[in-house]
């Protein structure tokens, strides 16, 4: 607990303060949501009719069908991210210098381009040659999407593994090397399975912010859960108006729940790791946040 | 190549535009991630609990619905007639105090406890142990994940170009649309993000090697 740095054990008289700033802090928090509140019933947000919307089977219908694209793409985009991240560590780690320095240069470019301007470069750019992409002409924004947001991701992944293969203990390889296994087997075998197994909650976390920023499709005008709400509330008129303000707070709440239990799928693998025991500890859950890319 | 002499006054405004929304929004996200991380280690319990809330709520959200938020929600609500550029500001400034509120926090924690043990034991209140003892210590941790922050920050702010503030984002999505080379604007707008993130490393890793703190 980072408090115990800066707090005695309080006595009777901080004890008094303490309760003193408790009512203080509750009315001030309180007070916030009251006058939230407040402004929306002024504003005839939290009117009746304009929460009944959502017993319409048609506007559950979109917002289902919006989350199910949305888990698509996450799908998708999620699997190929992660198969593309291990490819390029293994690139950054060969012996071969073009090798390597290719996947250097692909990772460090791609991880510096803002995401979005990646998507939308891919959507153009499939929007134009439309004719000779075949299938895919047809899903253009989702495989611009897709794209994006493998490439982005999976230079991330690549360096989280990367990290992992350089936390495996020199001896291990040393000792592989000496039973006489060839390169590609030490790799296979010995490093990237303990560096996936030491590195899978902060891959899971990375794959939190993969599902955050399958809400860029709402800019290509991709038919996720975004876009998907937006569209809907902007032809839904209840009392003369729009009712974007109930559909946001729906949507929102939809896309917490998600990456909280995927942000508590990655917390749960790191308390069960750091029970096991092996050449290299398992890393903490949160740590991609911090490390790179909050997008 | 062209597509950059023939337009440089869009592509410096956009380069402005995205250096200024940067700073900014980095700023307030700086005051209001503080603040926060001073209500997650308050031994007041509603504190606390506003300051959890705050952190998970805007780290699980994605920015792009902030942005939508920030556009057809607050307007509505609050206040209306806010200028894009404000309601872009807020959207990235309160989103990113969530990052940097967390990497606050771990930074205190890493402080070793004997530090402020021995600050109050000489008699030191709690905001000269905080002023003098934790923070300048807990400031040299913070500093690598902040400068990770602040460029996630930059390439974030290209969402705000999407909805039609002044940025780079918004420089190459026009000349996009006017039909220009798609390859050349993307690298053009990519090298503007570039110098940027690249300032941004640059100055932390001198700030870094100027705060050091021999543990």
């Amino acid at each position: 607990m980072s408090s115990s740095v800066l707090y005695d054990a309080p006595g009777p008289k901080a004890r008094v303060r303490n309760r003193i700033y408790t009512v203080a802090g509750s009315l001030a928090v309180l007070g916030l949501i009251a006058f939230t509140l407040y402004r929306m019933n002024v504003k005839g947000q939290l009117e009746p009719e304009v929460w009944n919307i959502f017993n319409n089977a048609g506007v559950r219908t979109s917002i289902r069908d919006g989350v199910v694209t949305t888990l698509k793409v996450f799908a998708v985009a999620g699997v190929l991210s992660l198969v593309l991240g291990l490819l390029l560590a293994v690139a950054r780690l060969s012996e071969h210098k073009t090798v390597r320095w290719a996947a250097t240069g692909f990772i460090e470019l791609f991880r510096a381009i803002p995401l979005l301007i990646t998507i939308y470069a891919l959507w153009f750019l499939f929007l134009t040659y439309k004719n000779d992409l075949g299938v895919v002409g047809d899903n253009t924004a989702f495989w611009a999407l897709v794209i994006g947001l493998t490439v982005y991701n999976g230079c991330v992944q690549a360096e989280v593994i990367r990290a992992g293969v350089n936390a495996v203990p020199r001896g291990q390889v040393e000792a592989a090397y000496a039973l006489g296994l060839r390169k590609s087997q030490v790799m296979t075998m010995l490093l990237l399975p303990q560096a996936v197994r030491a590195m899978l909650p902060t891959m899971i976390s990375q794959l939190v912010v993969t599902l955050k920023d399958t809400s860029l499709g709402y800019i290509i005008t991709y038919s996720e859960l975004l876009f998907a709400a937006r569209t809907m509330a902007s032809n839904i008129i209840v009392n003369g108006e729009n009712p974007i303000t109930a559909v946001v707070i729906v949507v929102g709440a939809i896309y917490v729940a998600l990456c909280l239990a995927l942000a508590g799928l990655a917390t749960w693998i790191e308390r069960r790791g750091r029970r096991a025991k092996t050449g290299i500890a398992v890393a903490a859950a949160t740590e991609p946040s911090v490390v790179d890319g909050t997008d | 190549m062209n597509v950059l002499l023939d337009h440089l006054a869009e592509f410096r405004e956009g380069f402005i535009g995205t250096v200024l929304l940067t700073l900014a929004s980095g700023l307030l996200a700086m005051i209001l991630g503080v603040i926060i991380a001073g209500f997650r280690v308050s031994p007041v319990p509603p504190l606390r609990f506003f300051g959890t809330a705050w952190v998970t709520l805007f780290r699980n959200t994605p920015l792009t619905l902030l942005f939508l938020v920030a556009w057809f929600v607050v307007p509505v609500i609050f206040m209306p007639g806010l200028s894009p550029w404000a309601k872009a500001l807020m959207a990235l400034g309160f989103y990113t105090s969530a990052f940097v509120c967390e990497a606050v926090r771990s930074g205190i924690s890493t402080v070793p406890l004997g530090q402020a043990e021995a600050a109050r034991s000489i008699g030191m209140t709690f905001f000269q142990t905080l002023r003098l003892i934790i923070l300048p210590q807990a400031t040299r941790t913070v500093l690598p994940p902040l400068s990770s922050i602040f460029i996630a920050l930059t390439k974030n702010s290209a969402i705000a170009g999407a909805f039609s503030v002044t940025e780079l984002f918004g420089v190459q999505k026009l000349l996009s649309d006017q039909g220009f080379a798609i390859a050349w604007i993307f690298l053009w707008v990519a090298l503007g993000y570039l110098v940027i993130t690249f300032t941004i490393s640059g100055l932390f890793r001198l700030l870094e090697r100027r705060m050091g703190v021999a543990r």
